[in-house]
């Protein structure tokens, strides 16, 4: 009785919260735009018990998702994200890289200290670190101000409001993402290896190819996952540090929420995206798996 | 001991200082005397002055603290309970889709995960205020603690609780009086992080709020949109001192903790 008790306080807790919101959304998406109080036609009446169910059951239909590959918006904010979300990957994996290795290969005693500045970020307002590069990257900002007085440009560069200042809002906030798995990897790295490679004729640059980065592969694959994965669904750096032409899926569902009242084709959208989302997941999840076996 | 090589320091110097910069500068001109952000007219501390008297943010503040403080309790003690669940109960009905249920709001974006509870509040009549919040983080960040939760429950000798058993212990005197003792620095960092992701939550909060309740965020998010503010430098240069000292201070206690508990294990496992 008890363990029953136990194991049903959060599980209908995640039911009712977590799986039910969802099948809501799921419903919605298959269900018509109306001029009404909720805006989505059938709403379900169970009053008329099974016939009832039936008939809603009838009105569902896949309209909305057709819709969507009709119109280019959908496809292109698609696009985009993966795209965004792509390029951000690689440019946080070039930017992360270096600084695990460089860590790994700190003094012992340093590490604790490097890994606590690492993590330090990530505990700080997110909103916040997004909005501190506004200040920097503006026309009037510091790094024009910057690089104007070191004379490098004579006309201040636009940075923000485009999709460069997106990317460099990615890979700012995702980095501690990166860095941490790649670390992990790096620290257990048994330096025996990497003597017996040069021992054998290779040079060090062969040897990290050969070595290091063959042996840190686990950390570079969760960590471009756990960059990658919530990038796509981004919606505060690109609407904060992009610009109107930078089109992401997150923001162009809360358009559709908020400003157009389009609750089925929000849902709809929303659904596409977990189905994108999907595949990532599973690949992340046989990554921690196989890491994880390797390790027994 | 290896030496630092000049591409390693190099590489720390530049990335602790892309990490670093952003904030410091930050913090440097919330004491601006200009209005003007960018250009710097000497120091001054009008910004943190007009910013306790903006009653707007105070209140929001407020919203925000006891929003956290409510919602990561009870995250808290959902997180630690599923992953007890997750890790001791063995095999039940449906334990693929609670484990599913666990691991699937990680992932989940969360303009998603705000959209689906905006809808359920709404078919369900539920007027949206700080109630709804609270729901909302407390069904996401659970997640969050019963993963950490979890680690540390895997990993913890289970001949403890069996012993505790064995000596005449009910279930929930060895719960109480073994097994949350040695899980106690997983369960405080499960706070912590709930605590700390519902202080920062934007999205989810926007979606599930109503106009009763505004939360900080929020309220920083629709002055940020209209550019920089020099009351949201001072804003945010309160916030990482918070941070700062809260991180410090916790990695000091739990690092000290979890040494502890480990000869605690050591102790008893040798006894």
């Amino acid at each position: 009785m008890r363990r029953f008790t136990l194991i049903a306080i959060p599980y209908f807790w995640l039911l009712a919260l977590f799986l039910v919101p969802f099948l809501i959304v799921l419903k919605i998406s298959l269900s018509d735009t109306a001029l009404a109080i909720p805006p989505y036609m059938p709403s379900l009446d169970l009053s008329e018990g099974w016939a009832g169910f039936m008939a809603f059951l009838t009105e569902l239909d896949f309209e909305n998702f057709v819709w969507l590959t009709e119109d280019d918006l959908y496809w292109k904010a698609y696009l985009s994200s993966l795209q965004i979300a792509f390029f951000s990957t690689v440019l946080t994996l070039i930017v992360g890289y270096p600084i695990a290795y460089a860590m790994a290969r700190a003094p012992e005693e340093w590490r604790p200290t490097l890994l606590m500045l690492v993590i330090l970020p990530f505990w700080t307002s997110f909103l916040i670190r997004v909005y501190s590069w506004m200040g920097i990257l503006s026309q009037e900002g510091y790094l024009n101000q910057a690089l104007m007085s070191l004379g490098l440009i004579s006309e201040p560069l636009i940075i923000l409001n485009t999709n460069i200042a997106v990317y460099i809002g990615i890979v700012y906030t995702y980095l501690p993402f990166m860095i941490l798995p790649i670390y992990a990897a790096l620290e257990k790295l048994d330096g025996s290896l990497l003597e017996a490679a040069e021992d054998l004729g290779c040079s060090r640059a062969s040897a990290f190819w050969l070595v290091t980065i063959p042996l840190s592969k686990q950390g570079i694959i969760a960590g471009c996952f756990l960059v990658f994965i919530p990038t796509i669904g981004e919606f505060v750096i690109p609407s904060l540090l992009g610009g109107s032409q930078t089109l992401m899926i997150g923001k162009v569902l809360s358009e559709e929420f908020f400003s157009n009242r389009d609750w089925p084709v929000a849902s709809a959208v929303a659904i596409i995206l977990l189905l994108i989302l999907v595949i990532p997941i599973i690949l992340f999840q046989r990554n921690e798996q196989k890491q994880r076996e390797a390790e027994k | 001991m290896r030496k630092l090589t000049w591409f390693n320091v190099t590489s720390l110097t530049l990335g602790f200082a892309f990490l670093y910069l952003p904030m410091v500068i930050l913090v440097i001109y919330s004491f601006n005397a200009s209005k003007l952000v960018t250009v710097w007219a000497g120091f001054s501390t009008k910004w943190y002055a007009e910013l306790f008297q903006n009653q707007a943010f105070l209140d929001a503040a407020w919203v925000t603290l006891r929003v956290a403080v409510v919602s990561s309790t009870f995250a808290t003690i959902l997180g630690t309970m599923a992953a007890y669940v997750m890790v001791r109960a063995g095999r039940f009905y449906g334990r693929t889709l609670f484990s599913g249920m666990i691991y699937a709001p990680l992932v989940m974006p969360e303009v998603i995960t705000g959209l689906s509870l905006l809808l359920l509040f709404i078919g369900i009549g539920l007027d949206r205020g700080i109630l709804t919040i609270v729901l909302a983080h407390t069904t996401f960040s659970m997640c969050y603690v019963s993963v950490v939760v979890s680690s540390r429950l895997v990993s913890f000798d289970q001949s403890l609780e069996e012993a505790a058993l064995d000596l005449g212990c009910s279930p929930w005197q060895a719960f109480r009086l073994v097994t949350l003792p040695i899980i106690a620095p997983a369960v405080i960092s499960g706070w912590l992080l709930a605590f700390t992701l519902s202080l920062d939550d934007l999205v989810i909060a926007s979606f599930t709020s109503g106009p009763s309740a505004t939360t900080l965020p929020m309220k920083i998010w629709s002055s940020v949109r209209l550019g920089v503010n020099p009351q949201i430098n001072a804003l945010s240069t309160i916030m990482i001192a918070i941070v700062t000292v809260g991180v410090i201070t916790a990695s000091l206690i739990s690092k000290r903790a979890s040494v502890r508990a480990l000869e605690d294990e050591q102790a008893a496992a040798r006894t």
